[in-house]
């Protein structure tokens, strides 16, 4: 089951190499991992996507928050998540299909970022389900490149972690 | 002030008196800032490696975090090993590193290595220091982290350009702060309760005390529980000689190499109590059926141990020392273990009868190890290595009330010597023993020089059988097919070796003869080395 962890961080170097090193020592995956800093300087925020069950996602808490540089650690339920990722995609365009890929952006709510004779790259944020379909209704006009960022996420509501 | 000089002062401000080192070029100005200072002793290595099991010795002992400093490069790779010995048995220990100058770090120039980020798997924090006037926070920080909560090893990589630069002003910091730090110390009142009623309904309890218990110096305060409550004791090897061997209610150590008793009475128990164990596999050689077969309590400062290796019923989280004191003023009951406790005694005396085999021109580990231990001081320290002198003397030494340390999770062989050298440094009056194998000699045996030149008085037994015993042991059992590469062919002659660095040694291969021969080495003037000849067939089963 996927699940969403967010930590909050000092913003120091060799924070992240800590966090990943963890991760590969305990054998545990990662699916995705977006950081960032916060609206404070000091601190930065790592949203981390696993795909393990309940008892490794408690073992990963507990043991970031072993680590001195982590503030806390929250596993984020899906029903009170907004995530959100950001991806790019390169896709061959033409005068013959540039309207047809049009028309799926205006569905999906993506944007056209940049434009060539042969080319179209297009953006879109939204979530990773959402994502995954504007990536397989762009694939019939062969894709050139993709980059996405991983989900980056906050909990619903007022509360703050 | 400059950078090496405000180090040496922070350190003098956390009160350490003992440094074990190996001086290099990138550590020079530390060490230049030492020579002028008085209170801080200082040890020269033989291998840094050995520095590290040395400050290990000192800590466990002293109570106090130990300290090891090299030099950059192959002297920090060296000390690794000592890292993960201390770390992998939650060892306050700080560290300190020469570096190469932070202009030129990253271009992989002489003696430059990434050693904060080699010792990130085992150890508790580490620091790279870039600016001189942060040296007194990082240095109370570090011995904060490394000796409070779940203690550990702290690296602190100091690069010699910022040895060099002087501070604006140095004012060492009266408190930490740190945000994401902060270790429970008391224990939840309501899983207390919890932990209260559980044991009282139970029939058949047992503790099993680890080295959290050592480690939160709460020896006192177990033995009053199991004593009030009438609860036999089974120990980890980490956690051996919490109590003394003729305690009614001490049933041994469990686990693989264990004792009978202590694993009879862990299997038929109905309640068990963990207190500053991490349930490690050599220990609790099946966690799923103790789960399935008993109610468990466990008590640990670390969070992440519990449900680690274990799943435990009821889980309490704290310094050991607090939650064993917060249990007792609650006023938990005497459990109703007398028929259990009765039964376990019965093992207990048959496994502590047990005839050792003899063998002509041989001793038997056992037999040396039980007249050595009854002849050892009250509050005698013995530091054994890893290997069958380790299983050998876990299980038979008899238990006073001193300390029996060894590298309980890495399995360091050569950690015996250093750490008996570490033990004579922090006490220089208190007995202390060593107990090593040939194989498990032969990695230290370089620090006799520092016995020497610190003009110590270490007795050190020597179990020579001119094998690697105890992969002699497992080569013999399937699937293996026989033993292949641990003859100790080529080992010198070990007297002569003690002789060359001034160390008079005793040779026994006759039990009739080891009375007298333990009598004679425990009352040598100085150090002493006592050569044990074992038959390489000797089993830790025998």
């Amino acid at each position: 089951m996927k699940q969403t962890i967010s930590v909050l961080v000092e913003n120091q170097a060799g924070v992240l190499n800590r966090i990943t090193g963890l991760f590969s020592r305990r054998a545990f995956n990662i699916e995705s991992l977006a950081v960032g800093v916060t609206d404070d300087p000091d601190f930065s925020r790592i949203t981390i996507i696993v795909d393990s069950g309940n008892s490794v996602v408690e073992q990963v808490e507990k043991q970031l928050n072993k680590l001195i540089e982590v503030i806390k650690v929250r596993t984020i339920p899906e029903d009170k998540m907004i995530g959100r990722e950001l991806v790019l995609v390169k896709v061959n365009a033409t005068t013959k299909t540039r309207q047809d890929i049009m028309t799926i952006c205006e569905i999906m709510g993506a944007k056209v970022s940049d434009i060539s004779p042969t080319s179209m790259t297009l953006e879109l944020s939204d979530t990773p389900e959402r994502v995954d379909t504007f990536e397989s209704m762009l694939r019939p006009f062969s894709i050139l490149e993709v980059v996405r960022t991983g989900v980056i996420a906050l909990q619903k509501g007022g509360g703050k972690i | 002030m400059t950078g090496a000089q405000a180090l040496i002062k922070s350190l003098q401000m956390e009160q350490v008196t003992h440094i074990f080192g190996y001086a290099g070029a990138t550590i020079c100005p530390i060490v230049d800032a030492l020579k002028d200072v008085d209170g801080i002793g200082y040890t020269l290595v033989r291998n840094e490696q050995n520095a590290g099991h040395m400050a290990s010795g000192y800590a466990r002992t002293s109570g106090k975090a130990g300290v090891c400093m090299v030099t950059s490069g192959p002297g920090a790779t060296n000390l690794i090993t000592g890292i993960a010995t201390a770390h992998l048995d939650s060892i306050p220990i700080v560290a300190i590193t020469g570096q190469v100058s932070s202009q030129q770090l990253g271009r992989d120039i002489f003696q430059e290595v990434d050693i904060t980020g080699a010792v990130a798997p085992f150890s508790k924090h580490s620091y790279l220091v870039k600016n001189p006037n942060d040296i007194p926070r990082i240095i109370k920080e570090a011995f904060h982290i490394a000796s409070t909560g779940r203690p550990g090893l702290v690296l602190i990589d100091v690069p010699i350009d910022v040895q060099n630069q002087d501070l604006q002003d140095f004012q060492y910091p009266e408190q930490v702060s740190i945000r994401g730090y902060k270790p429970s110390v008391k224990g939840n009142e309501l899983q207390i309760k919890r932990v209260v009623d559980t044991i009282a309904r139970s029939k058949q309890p047992i503790i099993c005390a680890g080295g959290g218990v050592w480690l939160a110096n709460a020896r006192d305060e177990l033995v009053e529980l199991a004593e009030r409550c009438s609860i036999p004791v089974v120990k980890t090897m980490m956690g051996l000689s919490v109590l003394p061997t003729d305690h009614p209610l001490n049933m041994g150590m469990i686990g693989a190499h264990g004792n009978h008793c202590a694993n009879k009475a862990l299997a038929k128990s109905d309640l068990l109590i963990m207190v500053g164990t991490r349930a490690a596999d050599r220990a609790i050689v099946q966690p799923d059926e103790i789960e399935r077969r008993m109610a468990t309590i466990h008590i640990d400062v670390d969070p992440a141990e519990i449900g680690k290796n274990m799943q435990a019923a009821v889980p309490l989280v704290g310094d050991v020392k607090v939650i064993l004191r917060q249990i007792l003023d609650r006023g938990v009951p005497v459990t109703d273990s007398a028929a259990w406790l009765a039964r376990l005694q019965d093992y207990r005396k048959a496994e502590l009868a047990r005839v050792f085999p003899r063998r002509e021109g041989y001793v038997f580990p056992g037999t040396v190890l039980r007249c050595l231990g009854s002849k050892l001081q009250e509050d005698a320290v013995v530091c054994v290595d890893v290997g069958q002198n380790q299983i050998f003397t876990c299980k038979y030494l008899p238990q006073k009330h001193g300390r029996l340390l060894t590298s309980g999770g890495l399995g360091t062989m050569g950690y015996a010597l250093p750490a008996g050298i570490g033990v004579k440094v922090a006490q220089r009056d208190r007995q202390t023993v060593v107990v090593c194998g040939d194989g498990s000699f032969q990695m230290a045996m370089n620090e006799l020089a520092a016995v020497r030149a610190e003009n110590i008085d270490l007795k050190i037994v020597l179990f020579e059988n001119n094998v690697l015993g105890l992969v002699h042991q497992i080569q013999k059992t399937p699937p293996y097919h026989g033993p292949f590469g641990v003859d100790l062919d080529g080992s010198p002659d070990f007297a002569q070796i003690a002789a060359a660095y001034g160390i008079p040694s005793i040779f026994l291969d006759d039990e009739d003869r080891m009375d007298r021969a333990l009598d004679q080495f425990l009352s040598t003037k100085g150090s002493c080395l006592l050569i044990c000849k074992v038959h390489p067939d000797v089993g830790t089963n025998d």
